[in-house]
């Protein structure tokens, strides 16, 4: 059997290297918000042939309309964002990329939000995730009646959302990776995947617990080694499903597979090595306590 | 006689489910070309709708997948109103009324199953009107958002320092607002006829104001200002303005449908083209197989002949959801596909939880009774490490549409695949594959 508990330490320096370097980004370059939250107008053409984003960047800003960026996603589509604008101003950015193009524009997609949709938005997704994370909380401590498992448990559920935040962090500020509506249904989504593995593990636990006896860091371990192939044999194969849609899911839901993809690897990491780590090491502490 | 064991049994009934779901969930055309040997065979294989009546109960259905917004196209408006002219008490009965009154212009345009709802959150009330299929955006916002208050007004003094005098006549006292073509000049207007109590109005107002200009206005702004030749008895009008045929028939709508009785606003508007609904589509259904297609591998490389098993489960799973989504109808999204692809996913989680343990208790025990103790036990961890996905399910998917949560058509679809999914996967990866290797298991015994 595995020492796994032998290598807590290590654990805590990749955690905390991992959610350190997010949240150094998240302090440094904050989060790309998309304009579900900001506001904003997203619009999508195809044209006929690739031009370079000076040349459409030129074409639409002589029609008087400022463009924040040009994405080319894949052939000769191209995604353009502007700030919140009105109808009128949509056909003047058509006119003015069928003055460039001859005529060979097609929409394929036009979001268009206003500003007061976004702080509506971030209130709801604080409401869901409160709930959300209070009811697993509540789940896990009906389930385990036990402090120690449960707070250790939704420890690490917020390691999980950490790590998710920070490294959006990162891929947006390199990539472009957006904050939308469809990351906090990811970041939702991941809450529960993360306690998934970790209640399979402690309900290992709890059985050899009554079967076999002895003390938490050997249970852990026999758990720990039982759970393991099953743990990362599951998670490859929702990995398999997420990475056919990375990769040829289009642009839409890209970021949405990432998303889920990182909380994935994320969740089932952290579950052995974050949260029944920590739960051994409190039950440590509380009996190095009782023997003083 | 033959004898048939009981998980044998239930393996028929299964299959026989199965065959049901596969039924449905195939496309309804299926083309089926050989050519080869010289034998030719080029047909198509259409599925027959379910047409059944039983006594007074008609049942029909077409088994056709029904696709949301950013699937087959189509726009998705919120309008917010402005109600801060009327008081508190009356803003949810104004709320209703501009409801049902974009309702109805909504209809009279012409869009087919269009969604109109209303939301508040915070003070801010809001109109979400769903328009599938529809190509002018453009035109169907401002059909909606427009108030379209019709007022006749008395024009007093003279043209330089004319007044404006709203009268009681207006939009509400209509019958009916047609498109009409003026039969001298030809051009597009507006014929109206009155109710009994506009019709009164009307005469009196053109008597009263013969020779003189009577101005039509429209949200505060003349339309027209014909002059009176005599009193109009039999309550009916034309407004005849500068219209171009669009233009009088979105009027026509407005009128018909009435006024809003609040100002609103577009706040926010998503389009999304059928070209790129249709490509979403593809690209999906290629994901989806590519990733179906990695995880029966593994699980077949992995675990062998159990592999097989679940391969079996997950291909029935697969073939009942889609049945489902059928037959609920669940609306699909593109992140409702993701949630499914996700399921398809975690569907394998419970054979895989068995599968490991099993392999812990073969050495202890004989291997039918191993199997069973894999089962009893995986099946709690199961259970309880499932529900939590389904709590965040049903946050997402907020089915009593409660206000203080996000109600997101694509994220309830990703919510409702997966919680789908997951309860699906529990019948599939238990049921299904217990019965498949209790039978296997059996006859190896023999």
């Amino acid at each position: 059997m595995i020492d796994w508990m032998k290598y807590r330490l290590m654990y805590l320096i990749i955690s905390t290297l991992v959610i350190g370097a997010g949240v150094f980004s998240l302090f440094k370059w904050g989060l790309n918000l998309g304009v579900d939250f900001k506001g904003g107008a997203i619009i999508e053409y195809r044209l006929a042939k690739s031009y370079s984003t000076e040349e459409l960047t030129q074409g639409i800003e002589k029609t008087g309309i400022a463009v924040t960026s040009i994405q080319q996603t894949e052939g000769s589509n191209y995604i353009f964002r502007f700030p919140p604008i009105e109808q009128a101003q949509k056909e003047q950015i058509k006119q003015g990329l069928e003055k460039i193009t001859n005529n060979s524009v097609t929409e394929l997609r036009f979001e268009n939000v206003g500003p007061s949709i976004g702080p509506d938005l971030v209130k709801k997704t604080i409401i869901a995730l409160i709930i959300s994370a209070s009811s697993i909380l509540l789940w896990v401590a009906y389930q385990f009646k036990n402090l120690k498992f449960g707070v250790t448990a939704i420890i690490g559920m917020f390691h999980d959302s950490l790590v998710l935040i920070g490294s959006f962090s990162l891929l947006g500020h390199f990539f472009g990776a957006e904050i939308d509506f469809l990351f906090v249904t990811a970041l939702l989504t991941i809450l529960s995947f993360s306690v998934h593995d970790t209640i399979v593990n402690y309900d290992r636990i709890r059985e050899s617990q009554k079967k076999v006896g002895g003390d938490l860091k050997f249970l852990a371990n026999k758990a720990t080694s039982e759970t393991m192939v099953r743990s990362l044999n599951n998670s490859f194969t929702i990995i398999f499903m997420l990475m056919a849609l990375v990769l040829l899911g289009g642009t839409t839901v890209k970021w949405f597979a990432i998303a889920l993809l990182v909380g994935t690897v994320s969740g089932t990491y952290s579950s052995p090595f974050v949260s029944v780590s920590l739960l051994v090491t409190w039950d440590e502490i509380e009996k190095k306590l009782k023997r003083r | 006689m033959f004898h048939l064991s009981p998980p044998a049994k239930k393996l028929l009934l299964i299959l026989f489910l199965t065959i049901v779901c596969l039924f449905i969930s195939l496309p309804q055309n299926i083309p089926f070309k050989i050519k080869t040997l010289g034998i030719k065979i080029d047909r198509t294989f259409v599925r027959p709708n379910l047409d059944l009546k039983i006594g007074r109960l008609e049942i029909k259905k077409n088994f056709d997948l029904i696709l949301g917004l950013d699937l087959a196209g189509g726009s998705h408006l919120v309008f917010e109103a402005d109600t801060s002219k009327i008081p508190a008490e009356k803003v949810k009965d104004a709320i209703e009324s501009v409801r049902n009154v974009i309702e109805k212009r909504v209809n009279l345009f012409g869009v087919s199953e269009p969604v109109v709802q209303t939301s508040s959150f915070e003070g801010k009330n809001r109109i979400v009107v769903e328009l599938p299929g529809i190509k002018d955006t453009q035109k169907a916002a401002a059909l909606i958002g427009k108030t379209a208050q019709l007022v006749f007004a008395e024009v007093e003094g003279a043209s330089a320092s004319a007044k404006l005098k709203p009268t009681t006549l207006t939009g509400a006292d209509l019958i009916t607002a047609r498109v009409e073509f003026d039969q001298t000049s030809g051009k597009p207007g507006v014929g109206i006829e009155f109710n009994k109590e506009g019709d009164t109005k009307f005469a009196a107002l053109t008597e009263k104001n013969v020779g003189k200009p009577l101005a039509i206005l429209l949200d505060g702004e003349v339309v027209s200002a014909p002059i009176v030749q005599e009193k109009i008895i039999g309550g009916k009008a034309q407004i005849s303005g500068s219209f171009t045929t669009d233009e009088a028939k979105s009027l026509t709508i407005q009128l018909n449908a009435g006024a809003l009785s609040l100002p609103i606003k577009l706040v926010e508007e998503r389009t999304v083209g059928a070209t790129l609904g249709a490509e979403s589509v593809q690209r999906s259904v290629k994901a989806g197989l590519v990733g179906l297609a990695m995880v029966l591998l593994f699980m077949l490389l992995t675990y062998g002949g159990l592999g097989l098993v679940a391969d079996i489960g997950l291909v029935v799973f697969a073939i009942i959801t889609l049945a489902l989504y059928k037959l609920i109808p669940v609306v699909l999204t593109l992140p409702g596909i993701a949630g499914f692809l996700l399921s398809v996913g975690m569907a394998v989680d419970s054979n895989i939880l068995i599968f490991e343990r099993f392999k812990e208790e073969r050495g202890r025990r004989p291997v039918a009774d191993a199997l069973e103790i894999s089962f009893g036990r995986a099946w709690d961890s199961i259970r309880d490490a499932n529900i939590a996905t389904l709590l965040t399910a049903f946050i997402l998917a907020n089915p009593f549409e409660w206000n203080f949560l996000n109600t997101s058509g694509p994220v309830r679809g990703f919510a409702i695949t997966l919680a789908l999914g997951i309860g699906i996967s529990l019948f599939t990866g238990i049921v299904v594959s217990r019965n498949l290797l209790r039978v296997f298991v059996k006859e190896k015994k023999k």
